[in-house]
């Protein structure tokens, strides 16, 4: 099979076992996920904290898996290994994080769950997965736009 | 704590870091869903391709959990997710998570679950600040509106 091919059956493999993670885990309800985040609730034996033990499983796993790049020369189906190049701490990373947070409590979302939910109440999260596309194209556009340097305009010579 | 579900919680998270490894092994990329989803219009077109297939195969994988998972593990409810949220702030909350993750360049899975198992000092200020912002967002809503 082509090379090409395998590495669309991996995304799409890697996409359904992540969903099926998030099913089982149940993060597809944003009242869990809210449940967790309610410290307030400690007290009265309200709080869940089921998302720290998915976040504990996924980042233990990950530590090791991601590390195989240490004994793999390139991608079994790739290249090379990606991996961003940015190490600095700035308001972009910080102003960036603190919005999503917002919307994160707001609705229970983060964007996969809200992605998985459409394959299983779609009619509930169409809204919310267009506006999350509109406003990440949108970012993208500005801060393209803002990145490029200000050309000034060649004159017209009169005459 | 009676809705707590460590053993379908720990499962789950471990699924979610086997699928982040093998996106890494085979194709060399980071399974962070807010970049996969955010850059569906790259400047680069090789990637449309892979991008698509994860993102198919997210709403497939959960539609199969949520449909056999019940069955297989007794503490899980077998009752659809509601949003409880109205439009206008379903789709306030869609945009500041966009606008958010792509200013901040990740979310739960690519900061959350990838850069804090790389020890990026960049997701831990995120995955700090975006706990710090949401945890703040529920307690304004449950507990002072």
């Amino acid at each position: 099979m082509r090379r090409s091919v395998i590495a669309i059956a991996a995304a799409f493999g890697s996409g359904i076992i992540f969903g099926l993670g998030l099913a089982i885990a149940r993060m597809i309800d944003p009242q869990k996920v809210r449940d967790f985040l309610d410290f307030a609730a400690i007290p009265d034996g309200g709080w869940d904290p089921s998302l720290a033990f998915v976040m504990g499983g996924g980042v233990l796993v990950a530590f090791v898996g991601l590390r195989l790049n240490r004994v793999l020369a390139r991608p079994i189906v790739a290249p090379a290994f990606q991996t961003t190049a940015k190490t600095r701490i700035d308001s972009r990373l910080v102003g960036g994080a603190a919005i999503f947070g917002i919307g994160w409590g707001l609705s229970g979302f983060c964007p996969a769950p809200a992605i998985a939910n459409l394959g299983i109440v779609p009619q509930s999260v169409m809204l919310f997965v267009a506006a999350m596309l509109a406003g990440s194209w949108l970012t993208g556009e500005i801060a393209e736009w803002a990145r490029k340097p200000m050309t000034p305009k060649p004159q017209a010579v009169a005459g | 704590m009676e809705n707590f579900t460590p053993l379908t919680a720990t499962i789950g998270g471990v699924l979610i870091g086997l699928s982040a490894t093998l996106l890494w092994a085979f194709n060399g990329r980071t399974a962070g869903v807010s970049t996969i989803f955010g850059a569906m219009f790259p400047r680069s077109p090789g990637d449309v391709a892979w991008r698509l297939a994860f993102l198919v195969g997210l709403p497939l994988g959960a539609g199969l959990g949520a449909a056999y998972g019940p069955d297989l593990f007794a503490e899980l409810p077998d009752a659809l997710p509601e949003v409880g949220l109205g439009p206008v702030a379903l789709v306030a909350a869609g945009l500041l998570v966009g606008v958010g993750t792509r200013l901040g360049n990740g979310c739960t899975s690519g900061h959350g679950i990838c850069g804090l198992a790389r020890l990026s000092p960049r997701s831990f200020v995120a995955v700090g600040t975006f706990f710090a912002t949401a945890v703040a967002t529920v307690f304004v809503m449950r507990h002072v509106l």
